[in-house]
């Protein structure tokens, strides 16, 4: 049985009907047309659906589309500020973080989360606080790299 | 330093620069489409019910009820995918591996799929299908499997390669033999001799994204597909023949690719959702779920490797012998041939045999992973060629440069070397910086040569010049990690205009002419070679466009520095100005309207690729966990186009092979079940396993490739296990011979040797 | 005439030897002429072989010219990932 669901995702109320067993993601990749987080496990343990949830860092696959009720949603879609990129967005761009590209919506979110929380995060902090979102490219160099030049970036705006 | 090669001296504007990728804001905004975010309107959703046997006869399948569950649009078993191979028993393996016939060969084997309205339908209906198995008796074991009383998967498999053919089937699809020399002999000469077996567990590709596909089959008998794929052609050109259908009415299109690694160079949903399409007449989303990917999509092989290596005291390898057992699946493959021929490649060797023996067992069919079977065979040699350089008393780079390959030494799978460049490798390594940092407590440090064979194959490009002077490159290899921004740097510098002038698309199927897969190292080595042909071509028609404005022969027209400019004696010529590419542009709608330069070609000439890793590792001697925390990679690029995305490649590989060293298996229980089908169990490195991974790009031009390009992708995965090994043996004194290196494993091994 | 090596599994189809001689100068008379002289070896061309020129695969190119004084080599189809 469905059942009617009211939310904030990227800042815009968004009504959906969902059932019962459906997960977040499936909401937002099937009913909402937001494919940006991808199923990569569907059981939490490789971070390609990551979402800020009222925020926190969770996998979109572990919750579900019911307790999106009144909450507050970012995913990967509301990163940029119209044309203008968030400086993650910028740097794993300038780095090469990505190379397929599959990981990256939620390491950028997963990022995110970590410099909100912490802005001057250490090598080990950014290793650990991404430590739950895989890629199987780039062996993380990269990404790490692409994550301390936004943090020094955001650090100086 | 000196390299084998000379240096061609060509200097370049745009390839060698590191501009951002044409796909990047797509990628960083989500806006991306990759194989599961495709969506066509009526779309059913597939799904397959899979064996949890290892190994069973199917006796029945009883589909009846599924079909009147509401809301199921088809329901398809083998019947409705008849054979159609006509003999091609490869096709025949594909065939059975996508849809199981008379058996099961392995827990996760396909046997019915249905489509429905939705997923939860789907599921239902998968529930209702009856299928009654006699289960047989099964081997997973790669070792076991070649016993002679060991469970046998077909009744027909007599072991090819063998004289005279033997009499009793065995589950040794096929022997294969490489090297010469005298190895009796060499061993005699030997002051040393070290043997041992090693072995390697199953490992996968470990792509995030997993297989998925989106199929619209119409009543007229033709389809579109949309897939995650390394080769839409390919795909396209097996699903068709196993669907029995023309080539030109299935159209299929390649989507952002999540990762591939080898793994997606095979098809095993694609026909079933073709022949559900087919059936249902809607069209049909098959994605796979993470624990299909592990259960049913194609693994590397686990091996079982019996090396012997003999040793002057001065360091002269005097012979090689090995023995490769690598697991195929059920289905006999090429893994422990490619294993024979790669494993001393790196080597100048006067005596040296290599047997390469294909084992079937209870598992999926072993696919390839990135320089297949090539790791495993380094392993084994290159923990060896350590031992040995320790037994002499010889230091490990100095050894390796001592027997190293070069310019004319006969391989170890057969041809005379050309130019190489193992010995840059080597020398780079013992000068690097890496070699001389300072170990902590319960540190080690190893390092490990690793060889691979790129290729390049059928290629096709067109470039299309647009009226304001842009242009459009269309590829048909798949980009799989930057290649578009490769590729577009390579038409910009030879048509002499700006990267950013350049668009790089990859085309579908019915856009170009067949292309091979990106596989073996090949996309933009293949494919720059064709975009510059096709540039090469259209500019031979600027010239003439600009003839033409010109009102002057075209023999008397060059083409310099992104610009036509006359040629000729008299003030007329004297008067015209250079045009640009945009200047000629704007004109073409009268001088013979739009300019395309297209490439049709073989791109051969790879040559081959050699890797030299450094690594450090610290393993906890209480608990066996080993953590690397220092790790070099280099290797020759021939030309690097986009430097940060060869880095990228290199820092890959490593990173994968790490996973495989230390950590990752496949683990079956004895009922022949795989027991860690997810990312849980089957622990991939995440960011804090690993430390910043340092690259070294040489370029040693490739003569066969106009700008010395070399394939990149694959070598880097093939010296890891070995480097880690030498590490670990470094650091606590113990020889691993079994991997991965896990800490049960380090734990065990240190409780036995000290 | 060229020197035509072959690896291992070919030597069964041309009567055990590991050398052949050829009256070829490209890889499509090569193929031809090995299967005309050797019909055994039909089904390993079939199933695809890579000729060695002076170390370099090539795996496709039928006009490709055979230098007479090369190291040419039949070796086994490879694949890659």
């Amino acid at each position: 049985m469905s059942q009617l669901v009211s939310t904030i995702i990227n800042n815009d109320s968004v009504e959906f009907a969902c059932e019962a067993h459906e997960t977040l993601l499936e909401v937002l990749r099937d009913r909402l047309g937001l494919t940006g987080a991808k199923e990569g496990c569907g059981t939490g343990d490789c971070g390609a659906c990551s979402v800020i949830l009222d925020g926190a860092l969770v996998c979109s696959c572990l919750v579900l589309g019911a307790e999106a009720q009144d909450r507050n949603i970012e995913t990967v879609e509301g990163m940029a500020d119209g044309a203008k990129l968030h400086p993650l967005q910028t740097k794993f761009l300038e780095h090469a973080a990505l190379q397929c590209g599959i990981c990256t919506p939620g390491f950028l979110i997963a990022a995110k989360a970590l410099l909100t929380n912490n802005p001057d995060p250490t090598e080990e902090e950014i290793r650990y606080a991404l430590a739950g979102n895989l890629c199987r490219c780039t062996g993380y160099d990269k990404i790490v790299r692409a994550v301390q030049d936004a943090a020094k970036q955001m650090r100086r705006a | 330093m000196t390299y084998d090669t000379q240096f061609t001296g060509q200097t370049f504007k745009s390839v060698g620069t590191r501009p951002l990728r044409p796909d990047g804001i797509d990628k960083v905004t989500g806006r991306a489409r990759y194989g599961a975010d495709y969506n066509l309107p009526g779309q059913l959703t597939g799904l397959i019910l899979r064996s949890p046997h290892a190994h069973a006869r199917i006796k029945k399948i009883d589909t009846r009820k599924a079909e009147k569950l509401k809301g199921v649009k088809a329901v398809i078993t083998s019947t409705d995918l008849p054979d159609l191979t006509d003999g091609d028993s490869e096709l025949f393996d594909i065939l059975d591996n996508c849809m199981a016939r008379k058996k099961v060969f392995y827990d996760g084997h396909a046997v019915a799929a249905v489509a429905a309205i939705d997923a939860k339908t789907a599921r239902a209906a998968l529930k209702l299908i009856k299928v009654d198995y006699q289960v047989l008796s099964h081997v997973t074991d790669v070792d076991e499997a070649t016993k002679p009383k060991a469970p046998l998967l077909h009744r027909n498999c007599f072991t090819e390669g063998i004289e005279p053919k033997p009499a009793k089937a065995s589950n040794i699809a096929s022997r294969s033999e490489f090297g010469h020399g005298d190895v009796e002999v060499g061993f005699e000469q030997a002051d040393v001799v070290v043997e041992r077996n090693f072995k390697t567990e199953q490992t996968h590709q470990g792509y995030i994204e997993p297989h998925a596909c989106v199929a619209s089959f119409g009543p007229d008998g033709s389809a579109e597909m949309w897939v995650c794929t390394q080769g839409h052609f390919t795909f396209r050109q097996q699903c068709a023949a196993l669907l029995g259908m023309p080539l030109s009415k299935l159209r299929v299109t390649s989507t952002e690719i999540g990762g591939g690694f080898g793994g997606k160079t095979h098809i095993w949903a694609e026909p079933v959702a073709l022949a559900l399409s087919r059936k249902a007449n809607r069209p049909v989303k098959l994605v796979m779920s993470r624990e299909e990917v592990f259960r049913a999509s194609g693994p590397t092989s686990a091996t079982s490797i019996d090396i012997k290596i003999g040793v002057k005291k001065d360091g002269t390898i005097t012979a090689a012998d090995a023995v490769l057992r690598y697991s195929n699946g059920p289905y006999p493959g090429v893994w422990a041939m490619l294993g024979a021929m790669t494993s001393f490649a790196c080597y100048d060797l006067k005596n040296v045999r290599t047997v390469g023996l294909e084992v079937l067992v209870n598992r999926p069919k072993t696919t390839a992973y990135r320089a297949p079977s090539a790791p495993m065979a380094a392993f084994a040699v290159e923990s060896m060629v350590d031992e040995l350089a320790d037994k002499i008393g010889m230091d490990p780079v100095a050894f390796r440069i001592k027997n190293a390959a070069k310019e004319g030494t006969k391989s170890s799978y057969g041809p005379v070397y050309g130019p190489i460049g193992i010995g840059p490798t080597l020398e780079a390594a013992r000068k690097h910086p890496h070699m001389k940092a300072k170990l902590g407590k319960n540190q080690g440090r190893g390092m490990a040569c690793g060889f691979w064979f790129n290729f390049g194959g059928q290629t096709c490009a067109d470039l299309n010049i647009a009226v304001d002077g842009s242009v459009t490159l269309t590829v048909g290899t798949i980009d799989v990690g930057g290649a578009r921004a490769s590729l577009a740097l390579v038409a910009a510098e030879e048509l002499g205009i700006d990267y950013d002038d350049v668009k790089a698309v990859v085309g579908d199927t019915a856009s170009l002419g067949h292309n091979d897969m990106t596989d073996g190292s090949r996309g933009t080595f293949s494919s720059s070679m064709a975009a510059i042909m096709a540039a090469r071509n259209a500019i031979e028609e600027l010239k003439n466009r600009a003839a033409k404005m010109w009102e002057i022969p075209v023999k008397n027209v060059i083409w310099e520095d992104g610009h036509a400019k006359a040629k000729g004696r008299g003030k007329k010529y004297a008067k015209l100005a250079p045009l640009s590419l945009a200047d000629i542009a704007a004109e073409t709608p009268n001088t013979g309207g739009p300019i395309a330069g297209y490439s049709e070609l073989v791109a051969d000439g790879a040559g081959v690729s050699f890797a030299t890793h450094i690594c450090d590792v610290e393993v906890d001697p209480e608990t066996g966990r080993t953590q690397v925390v220092r790790y070099t990679v280099i290797q020759d690029a021939g030309k690097a186009v986009h430097p940060t995305y060869v880095e990228g490649q290199y820092q890959g590989g490593a990173a994968q092979g790490i996973g495989w060293a230390l950590n990752e298996e496949y683990i079956y229980g004895a009922d022949g079940r795989l027991q860690n089908p997810g990312f849980l169990d089957y622990r991939i490195p995440v960011c804090s396993d690993l430390p910043m991974i340092d690259t070294q790009i040489l370029e040693i031009p490739n003569p066969n490739h106009p700008y010395g390009v070399r394939g990149v992708g694959e070598t880097s995965i093939v010296p890891p296990l070995a480097a880690i090994a030498n590490a670990v043996s470094d650091a606590v004194d113990v020889r691993m011979t079994h991997v991965p290196m896990s800490a049960p494993r380090i734990l065990k091994a240190l409780k036995t040797e000290h | 005439m060229v020197e035509v090596k072959l690896w291992g599994a070919l030597h069964p189809a041309t009567g055990g030897v590991s050398t052949i001689e050829i009256e070829a100068t490209t890889i499509r008379e090569l193929l031809r002429k090995l299967q005309e002289q050797y019909p055994d070896t039909a089904p390993f061309v079939k199933n695809g072989i890579a000729v060695s020129i002076d170390g370099v695969l090539y795996r496709d190119s039928w006009e490709k010219k055979l230098p007479p004084s090369a190291e040419i080599y039949l070796l086994p189809r490879i694949v890659g990932g």
